[in-house]
């Protein structure tokens, strides 16, 4: 898989985006989660409005062999509702946190789409053909007096349109006080894990009314809850193993072996705060937003508020590789504190060959890093730039006093346009990334 | 806006003084907003519980950093220098909770906190000064003066006056614990008893004569000294508890709000 910096041989253009172009955005528009499922061929994103929208990749034209298919709608549907806990009069929304695919086992595929409190297991088949010439009933459904039958027939599979149905196959509720924020399906393939701030469950998707906690770090005093847990995955080969991040940037890896309940990790990862840059604001900005394994497992990547850090799973006392997504954003700590963006939850991935990183930043701004060239660029998600196969530019922040031409200054970035959810195609490169209620696709130029 | 509060060294000339009162100021504005922040999150439909958890931690760390640098070098700059404008409320706050003695004895506070010897002088000191703090000020006014103010807290030692919930009966009684060791350190002639507030004949007569309205601020101020275990919430809910025999109403409704946080934030 090629390098992702922009060189002479590597260059990313628009390929789609999909949303309104009004400058209103509708606040169940807002994307949520975006994820590719294991063959890429799917596209999945879910919004505040709980609603998951899947886009299939076209089959590629044979007359035009320079593009690349493209994603169109497969199906839409309504995967949770907005409820209302009678016992702490609280809305419970009806945002979708997260989507995980399951590995496709038949020709159905299933998701996992969660809200703050329930995790739902979606199935969403095709149905290309109907039935036709029954025995019993007419071809407008009645159904036909048995006495006047004289001859029997069989029935024949007839084309019909294709129709997409989702169809809910399980619903795993009640299990989580606190509010999800992740889900990772085991590699076994028959067990996933939810996490909240406070606890881990492990599931078994076939089992509805129960799971195993498998970490706690409620305190039994509430007045002394200091850490919270931000994030949890599933390693991709070791069914046994899983990490979890917290707000106070450290991550444990647990052994699901050793015991049944994984207070006590089995390794732990955090990286020794730099006294000099120490400030009141040092433990918010090294919270952990999200972890992810390299799909090899070798690696694991966490995101904190300016930085992401690829760490080796043998190597618990510091990342292997640190990349600064915006460190210009270091002096602007306090206004960022004061509007809340320092809060922001920012998500990253890894390319399909573990050989990049993306994430994203602010002013519709996304970054990718090449780990092995050391190279990075910025790009930006914006209608400007959206024309057909439009090669992207790599944008720049000025962080210096003099501001060069075609760079933007610190303070003209939007920190109202923030691009949260990325995702790359598990093969190819072909990536995702929502910005605010815009799905946006690039791919690589094919030269 | 503000550059990362950095931690400031152990001033030493006239050059570092306005450095360091523009640096309280800075982190008292802090505090400020971690404690309004933490206020609105009630309002919400659930409280983010990450938020709220950097939040209270960023408001401990900065008590903590208030408490442990002292102020006491920016007041007496503060009380020398002009006082003008912003430091001006500095000024109300340290001046209140210090009396000229402890201008030098520096950031020690639990020798500061030796009444044997000049209770009568503080006493005199805070009545003419805490009409001025319990005023019409909102309680994140007061937090910032809790770092130092807490010696005062200690006048009133009795605890578990918690009411709100069942937790909050635990943490009262808990804090009470706390100060209870702690004020048996700093106060060994006076007769520590858990009970209802303004019961103990001896610090009525003690302090008949100091400004009924501070009663508000000691009970508030209960549990403080368990600073070494406190939670983030300890303070929010001695603040959340208080059972002053006058209430100051818009003190009574800010501390009202607080007390609503923590049910929210430990009953979820």
């Amino acid at each position: 898989m090629a390098g992702v910096a922009g060189g002479n041989d590597f260059q990313w253009c628009f390929s789609q985006v999909k949303g309104a172009i009004d400058e209103d955005v509708a606040e169940a528009d807002i994307i949520s989660t975006v994820e590719f499922n294991h063959s890429g061929e799917l596209l999945a994103t879910g919004d505040k409005g709980g609603r998951v929208v899947i886009f299939q990749h076209e089959q590629e034209c044979k007359n035009r062999p320079n593009l690349r298919g493209e994603y169109n709608v497969y199906s839409t549907f309504q995967s949770h509702e907005p409820e209302f806990d009678y016992l702490k009069s609280l809305e419970i929304e009806e945002k979708i946190n997260k989507i995980r695919w399951l590995p496709q086992q038949n020709s159905a595929h299933f998701l996992l789409s969660t809200n703050d409190k329930t995790i739902k297991l979606w199935k969403i088949g095709e149905r290309d053909k109907r039935a036709e010439g029954y025995n019993l009933k007419d071809e407008d459904g009645r159904l036909r007096d048995p006495f006047r039958i004289t001859s029997l027939r069989v029935p024949v599979l007839m084309p019909m349109d294709l129709m997409v149905e989702a169809s809910p196959r399980r619903v795993f509720a009640n299990a989580h006080t606190y509010h999800i924020n992740s889900i990772s399906v085991n590699s076994d393939h028959q067990t996933y894990l939810s996490a909240d701030d406070l606890r881990i469950n492990l599931w078994h998707l076939e089992i509805t009314d129960r799971s195993f906690n498998i970490v706690d770090i409620k305190p039994a005093n509430m007045e002394e809850l200091t850490e919270v847990i931000t994030a949890a995955e599933c390693h991709p080969n070791q069914c046994n193993v899983f990490v979890y991040s917290s707000s106070k940037g450290t991550i444990r890896l647990c052994d699901m072996r050793t015991a049944a309940l994984c207070d006590r990790h089995t390794k732990f990862f955090e990286e020794p705060e730099d006294p000099s840059s120490r400030s009141f604001f040092s433990e918010i900005i090294s919270s952990i937003s999200d972890v992810k394994f390299s799909h090899s497992g070798r690696y694991m990547m966490t995101r904190d508020y300016l930085s992401v850090k690829v760490w080796d799973l043998n190597m618990e006392n510091r990342p292997v590789e640190t990349y600064q997504v915006h460190e210009y954003l270091r002096s602007k700590l306090c206004s960022l504190y004061e509007n809340d963006c320092i809060f922001d939850k920012f998500e990253c991935c890894w390319n399909g060959s573990d050989s990049a990183i993306m994430t994203g930043s602010y002013n519709n701004f996304f970054r990718m890093f090449d780990r092995n060239t050391r190279k990075d660029i910025t790009l930006e998600a914006s209608r400007e730039s959206s024309k057909p196969r439009a090669t992207l530019k790599p944008r720049k922040v000025s962080t210096g006093g003099k501001r060069k031409k075609d760079e933007i200054s610190v303070d003209s970035l939007d920190f109202n346009k923030k691009i949260l959810h990325t995702a790359w195609h598990p093969k190819e490169n072909v990536i995702a990334v929502a910005a605010t209620n815009n799905l946006y696709t690039f791919q690589d130029k094919i030269n | 806006m503000y550059s990362k509060g950095t931690k400031r060294k152990f001033s030493d000339g006239v050059d570092n003084k306005a450095v360091a009162a523009s640096y309280s100021l800075q982190r008292q504005s802090l505090l400020d907003m971690s404690l309004l922040k933490l206020q609105l999150c009630h309002m919400l439909a659930e409280p983010n519980l990450c938020r709220s958890v950097l939040i209270a931690n960023t408001v401990r760390q900065i008590q903590e950093e208030m408490a442990h640098d002292g102020s006491w070098q920016v007041v007496t700059e503060a009380l020398g220098g002009s006082g003008h404008g912003p430091s001006d409320r500095l000024v109300d706050t340290e001046v209140l909770c210090q009396s000229p003695e402890q201008q030098d004895s520096g950031p020690k506070l639990y020798s500061v906190m030796g009444y044997d010897g000049c209770r009568e002088e503080e006493v005199v000191t805070d009545k003419a000064l805490c009409s001025v703090v319990v005023g019409d000020r909102s309680p994140a006014f007061l937090l910032g003066t809790i770092g130092h103010c807490w010696d005062r807290g200690e006048l009133r030692v009795e605890d578990g006056v918690s009411k709100d919930s069942g937790t909050g009966d635990e943490e009262g009684t808990r804090s009470g614990e706390g100060a209870k060791l702690a004020t048996g350190q700093v106060f060994g002639t006076f007769e520590i008893k858990n009970g209802a507030p303004g019961s103990d004949p001896a610090l009525e007569e003690l302090f008949s004569d100091v400004d009924a309205s501070y009663y508000d601020l000691d009970t508030t101020l209960t549990g403080m000294q368990s600073a070494p275990k406190m939670g983030p919430y300890d303070f929010l809910d001695s603040l959340a508890s208080s059972h002053g025999p006058v209430s100051n109403s818009s003190c009574r409704a800010d501390l009202n709000e607080l007390d609503h946080i923590m049910e929210i934030i430990v009953g979820s």
